[in-house]
């Protein structure tokens, strides 16, 4: 074996015929499968459309723009009984948004919190986390969604008796109901003023970042920002003379009228689905802390820093990378779970569009597959969104 | 996950082509298998709801009886499928079920664009509005600014928003999938009003905590005539559950009952002979036994003791006949002639 083969180490391979060619192959298989998929779809969707026909059932598009005859709860644009079945699409998906947003960032707050102190060195702290988890986690999430919902409904008085908050807001087993802001033509300052805050933390991060990285001292970052955030929208609302006034409820017949009102549903289905999810995230935080090497905070110690800088500026940054990716799968979790919602009579996509509208048109098909179509848009975002931000974290890694 | 029962009940549709969805003929199918399946409410009192023993009873459980009776020559050949209101059409559009008996109002959209026939009418009713009686309202006309529990997929939801339209009165529906989570809603104090079939709220207070502690107002507010449904496009099988209906209504009137019957196949009463199948051939035209009628009153009863037995004055709903009764009575109950 001293004198190769040049036939086998100078030159090319001898070629293989097509049929045994790696890539041909997979490239044969690959197309056959897809033409399965598609004839197979066809298929379904011919019978479908045949079926349909031929039970005479009503079927395409038209319906979106009909009137929709029926009121929702609560919906966060213009809506009424004369809206059309598109108007109602949209605040169903609002709702759905609405619940979903909000119950994620408190899942990502309770669950970070959770499974910190799930690792704890306070025994008792520790336990009570565990305990939490546990339970949270192995009851299914429809039955907590009527807990919250009658844990939150019958204590509450009715409207006659409502809980009065100083006058200013009401609890009664209709809901929450607060002050709503009525903006003047001179509240838009307000608004810049906000926005120039924005921007002034984003630079002020920069700069403070590159002041620490060049001379290793610390700026109080956070403390400034939440005096930008409030200080300058105040100052404009001081200059401008206040050109905002607030339009309070008021007890009209049977109930209050006016100012904001949340209702019991959003407040039981937030509650359900991020107390549930956190003790998912919460698992998902503490795997993703144990997986940070111990001599990271071993080193961190012998520099001298402080347990919360240890926390905040050498674990957490690199246990993200491990925690990221399984939390997106929580988020998406947490938004196909929203669809419980109509259980529960929260006006959600599944509740209102998948539920009333489609009784009301038995335009099944069309409305499922919009439906699913949304909640397929909703998880790609979400995962897209996350993907996005796994990366920024990667970079940030040396 | 109510979502991913349509969603299942579609994939039927759409694969099930293989073979024809069991739209033609239902009658074989039936025969076949043996029993009929008979899709009913999740538990209405009166209607279709299961006693202590878990047996279904019910004048909508009647119907599906009935018809078994004229099929099968036994009542007892039925299966049930317990459905909520926003389920129970894709149900039987997929053929999942063969009737569906379950308190549903008879509408032209369902009727035509959902692909179904109604066979008649069994319950006559209307919607009513239900409130506590410690809120002290009298009449439908105080409820400006109410909040209203009902059911997600019926007719209920678009009749009240006409009605709090034409009155020029403001209103927030709060909108359940299924009927005991509305009660229980309505129990806690979510909703001023709870609105629904007037025998539904007869039937739904009985599962409240305190059913006198609630009064029903006056205005009945729609018409809900509420019957048995099928697939369209099945005439044959359509023919049968029409006339099995009337073949109940026709034997109160002939004053033929469950107890009788026997004695009756005795009568000279042309008409009564021509009902019981002792002359002519009634059943064989709809591809029945002619014992048909016969079976169906001697297993089942007539409309009236059906009536009785689960709705009537006797009963907890405590309804009485209005206008169910018989058309000779001042009721809309007009079997067409069996002949
Ligand atoms: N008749 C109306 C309403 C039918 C309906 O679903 N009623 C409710 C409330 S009475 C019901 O039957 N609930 C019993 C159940 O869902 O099991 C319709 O056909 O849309």
């Amino acid at each position: 074996m001293n004198n190769p083969d040049p036939a086998l180490f100078g030159s090319a391979p001898p070629k293989p015929s097509i049929w045994n060619d790696p890539f041909y192959r997979s490239l044969f298989f690959q197309f056959s499968a897809f033409v399965v998929v598609v004839l197979l779809g066809k298929y379904l969707f011919d019978n479908t459309t045949e079926n349909m026909a031929r039970q005479g059932i009503a079927s395409g598009f038209g319906f979106m723009g009909s009137v929709s005859g029926f009121d929702v709860t609560s919906s966060l644009v213009e809506y009424n009984a004369s809206s059309t079945y598109g108007q109602a699409f949209l605040v169903g998906l609002l709702n759905t948004l609405l619940v979903s947003a909000v119950s994620i960032f408190l899942a990502t707050m309770i669950g970070f919190v959770i499974g910190i102190a799930r690792l704890s060195s306070n025994w008792l702290i520790a336990k009570m986390a565990t305990v939490y988890i546990e339970v949270l986690r192995n009851i299914p999430l429809l039955l907590q969604i009527f807990f919250w919902y009658f844990a939150v409904l019958r204590p509450l008085p009715s409207p006659r008796q409502s809980l009065d908050m100083f006058d200013i807001a009401f609890i009664n087993n209709r809901g929450l109901y607060l002050p709503s802001p009525v903006f003047g033509d001179l509240a838009i300052w307000v608004l810049i003023a906000l926005v120039v805050a924005i921007v002034a933390i984003v630079f002020l991060t920069r700069w403070a970042k590159r002041k620490q990285d060049e001379t290793g001292e610390t700026f109080p970052l956070f403390l400034t920002s939440v005096g930008l955030l409030i200080g300058l929208p105040l100052l404009a609302l001081v200059v401008t003379g206040f050109p905002v006034h607030w339009e309070m409820p008021v007890l009209q017949g049977f109930n209050f009228r006016g100012g904001l009102t949340l209702i019991p549903e959003f407040v039981a289905l937030t509650l359900a689905l991020s107390t549930y999810t956190a003790a998912f995230i919460a698992e998902v935080v503490r795997a993703g802390i144990q997986a940070v090497p111990k001599g990271q905070t071993e080193a961190a110690n012998a520099l001298g820093l402080r347990s919360g800088v240890i926390l905040r500026q050498v674990i957490i940054p690199q246990a993200m990378r491990v925690i990221i990716p399984p939390l997106t799968n929580q988020y998406l979790n947490l938004t196909k779970n929203s669809s419980l919602a109509a259980a529960i009579a929260y006006p959600d996509l599944v509740l209102i569009f998948a539920g009333t509208v489609l009784m009301q048109t038995g335009q099944a098909v069309e409305i499922i597959f919009i439906t699913m179509a949304v909640y397929l848009l909703i998880s790609l975002s979400i995962a897209l969104f996350m993907n996005w931000y796994n990366k920024r974290m990667m970079l940030v890694e040396r | 996950m109510k979502f991913f029962n349509s969603l299942a009940a579609l994939a039927v549709l759409g694969a099930t082509a293989v073979v024809h969805v069991a739209s033609a003929a239902t009658l074989d199918d039936v025969m076949k298998k043996g029993f009929i399946q008979c899709g009913v409410s999740q538990g209405l009192p009166g209607f279709s709801n299961p006693d202590e023993k878990g047996n279904w009873t019910g004048i909508d459980i009647d119907v599906c009886r009935a018809v078994a009776a004229a099929v099968f020559g036994d009542a007892n050949q039925v299966k049930y499928t317990p459905l909520s209101a926003k389920v129970r059409f894709t149900a039987l559009q997929s053929g999942e079920i063969d009737i569906l008996s379950r308190n549903t109002t008879w509408t032209l959209t369902r009727d035509t664009s959902l692909g179904l026939n109604f066979a008649g009418v069994n319950y006559y009713d209307g919607q009513g509005f239900m409130v506590p009686k410690k809120l002290g309202v009298k009449s439908a006309k105080e409820l400006d600014g109410a909040a209203v529990c009902t059911n997600l997929g019926t007719t209920t939801e678009l009749n009240m928003s006409d009605y709090f339209a034409a009155n020029k009165m403001k209103y927030t529906p709060v909108v359940f999938e299924k009927a005991d989570e509305v009660v229980a809603a309505y129990d806690a104090g979510r909703c001023d009003v709870y609105t629904t079939d007037r025998s539904g709220l007869a039937a739904q207070r009985l599962k409240m905590k305190d059913p006198d502690a609630h009064t029903v107002l006056p205005e009945t507010i729609s018409k809900e005539p509420l019957g048995p449904v099928v697939r369209h496009g099945d005439d044959q099988w359509l023919d049968i559950v029409k006339w099995t209906l009337f073949a109940m209504v026709e034997a109160e009137e002939q004053g033929i009952t469950s107890k009788n019957v026997d004695d009756k196949l005795k009568s000279d009463n042309p008409a009564t002979k021509r009902l019981l199948g002792v002359e002519g051939d009634m059943g064989e035209k709809l591809g029945l036994s002619n014992k048909w009628i016969y079976n169906i009153v001697k297993q089942v009863g007539n409309y009236g003791e059906s009536f009785d037995k689960h709705v009537g004055p006797n009963t907890p709903l405590k309804l009485t006949r209005g206008v169910n009764a018989l058309w000779n009575k001042g009721g809309l109950m007009y079997p067409m002639p069996i002949r």
